[in-house]
């Protein structure tokens, strides 16, 4: 609300210069209200877009900062001393870990923005129990498919494609896994959708073929912006990975 | 919508330690409730259909309601029963709550296993790793009688298995990893934690846990020397 100042109908330079400055004070509000949320993370993590995604859909304004890992800030190390790990939410100086923690947490703040976590405490529970099988699961198989060989790579594949399978059995033919409202399950599995195609180029298999649902799902968060907007290019997740195998002397 | 007031059941262990944290979560909010004990070596049809992916107790049944994982459990009762609150009011607070328990339950009770099942390297590791974590614990507990501060509220009922059942690892796979000189507040906080009523009151007997613990650690290091 631009503050009633004196109107001097008089004075048009007068008028001009407070109405420049109220724009002026409401940049530096935004820039303020900005710094007092900031994110250290890194572009590719799926845990981190989580974040960008739930602040997005919220309308909460923030400092992106990106970590270099091999090289971490001090501010990430004050802020998260028993991980060492990205994401995490400084809020007015106070430091949130863990992305599922820091996605509750802006849904428990920013409660006027729509809400992430339906209000029935049972559906909280499952939505959260889903959220918890996502983080168990597909993160550490995942990797396991673009680092391992032989048996143990067979091992990783046949797991993986149960996941989906698994998850695909819970999405069903809803809309999202929270039903019509795009809500917490989808915020915590929709980043690893750009890794499928690394996945399954790993994996030697086809994810839409094992999980079609989930396919067309992950295609319907992607018309939102908050997840677009997130998300990197399939191929530049599975060039990150190259990189990363060439890294560790992975063929 | 359920009533609150509808049949409350849960599918129990005796020797868990998840299912006493619901026990305690439970109690803590005077609910009540019917304990079904569960042989885990053959799990009945009702465990299998209300937690069909990880099969595991603890599951409270709440009407025709199934819920897993006992910090779910423990949300899911703060949420639908009024009366005490386990975790704190404040989002930051409650942020704060959840990190350390996922940090206990995963974190430590991951290291804790190791420490408990492995041999050699891989375990002096993981004693090293808890020994680390225990630290982190100690530092937390800076200024405060509980993780929930002044009463036990949900980090504590998280935590609360490394107050008896870390012990009892200890005791069986002979490893030390609690020195009260080296983390004062932590040993303070455990003496602290059994001596609440709702605690004290709710857990296994210590010989009996010794002796099954010992028997399970048995039981895993045959079959892993057999699969090998």
């Amino acid at each position: 609300m631009p503050q009633t100042a004196s109107l001097h109908l008089t004075n048009r330079l007068h008028i001009h210069i407070v109405l420049e400055s109220e724009s002026e004070r409401e940049r530096e509000r935004g820039a303020r209200m900005a710094e007092a949320v900031v994110l250290l993370d890194v572009w590719v993590s799926p845990f981190g877009q989580r974040c960008r995604i739930a602040l997005a859909e919220k309308g909460v304004a923030y400092e992106y900062k990106e970590e270099d890992l091999a090289n971490k800030s001090p501010l990430l190390l004050q802020a998260n001393p028993v991980h060492k790990k990205i994401p995490v939410l400084i809020h007015d100086g106070k430091p949130v870990c863990e992305s599922l923690v820091i996605v509750q947490y802006i849904d428990e703040v920013w409660s006027d923005g729509a809400p992430i976590l339906p209000a029935d405490p049972y559906a909280r529970a499952q939505a959260r129990f889903w959220g918890d099988f996502v983080d168990k699961k597909i993160y550490d198989c995942g990797i396991r498919l673009w680092k391992l060989k032989g048996e143990a790579h067979q091992e990783a594949k046949k797991e993986f494609i149960e996941i989906l399978k698994v998850l695909e059995a819970e999405l069903g033919d809803r809309k999202y896994f929270g039903g019509d409202a795009f809500g917490y399950v989808d915020i915590a599995l929709v980043p690893f959708f750009a890794w499928f195609y690394t996945y399954e180029t790993c994996g030697g298999f086809s994810v839409e073929a094992e999980a079609p649902k989930l396919v067309a799902w992950g295609k319907r968060c992607m018309e939102r912006e908050s997840v677009s907007q997130t998300l990197y290019d399939p191929l530049k997740v599975y060039e990150f990975v190259c990189s990363l195998k060439k890294k560790y002397g992975i063929e | 919508m359920v009533a609150a007031a509808a049949e409350v059941k849960l599918l129990g262990m005796w020797a868990s330690p998840s299912v006493r944290r619901v026990e305690w979560g439970l109690q803590m909010k005077g609910i009540e409730y019917e304990y079904v004990e569960e042989d885990l070596a053959n799990k009945s049809a009702a465990l299998l259909r209300h937690n069909p992916v990880h099969k595991q107790v603890p599951v409270l049944l709440h009407g025709d309601r199934a819920v897993t994982d006992s910090l779910l459990i423990l949300e899911y009762i703060d949420e639908t029963w009024v009366g005490r609150p386990l975790l704190p009011r404040d989002p930051y607070r409650r942020a704060s709550a959840r990190f350390w328990a996922k940090f206990a339950e995963e974190n430590c009770r991951e290291a804790t296993k190791k420490a408990f099942f492995e041999r050699g390297e891989e375990r002096s590791e993981a004693i090293e790793q808890l020994r680390e974590q225990l630290q982190r614990l100690d530092e937390e507990l800076e200024g405060k009688k509980f993780f929930g501060g002044v009463e036990i509220g949900f980090a504590d009922l998280a935590v609360g298995w490394m107050a008896f059942w870390l012990g009892v690892s200890e005791e069986v796979a002979g490893f030390t990893v609690v020195d009260a000189k080296k983390l004062p507040r932590f040993a303070e906080w455990m003496d602290d934690f059994l001596r609440v009523p709702v605690i004290r009151d709710n857990l296994p007997p210590r010989e009996k846990t010794v002796e099954f613990f010992r028997y399970y650690r048995d039981q895993q290091l045959a079959a892993a020397a057999a699969a090998k």
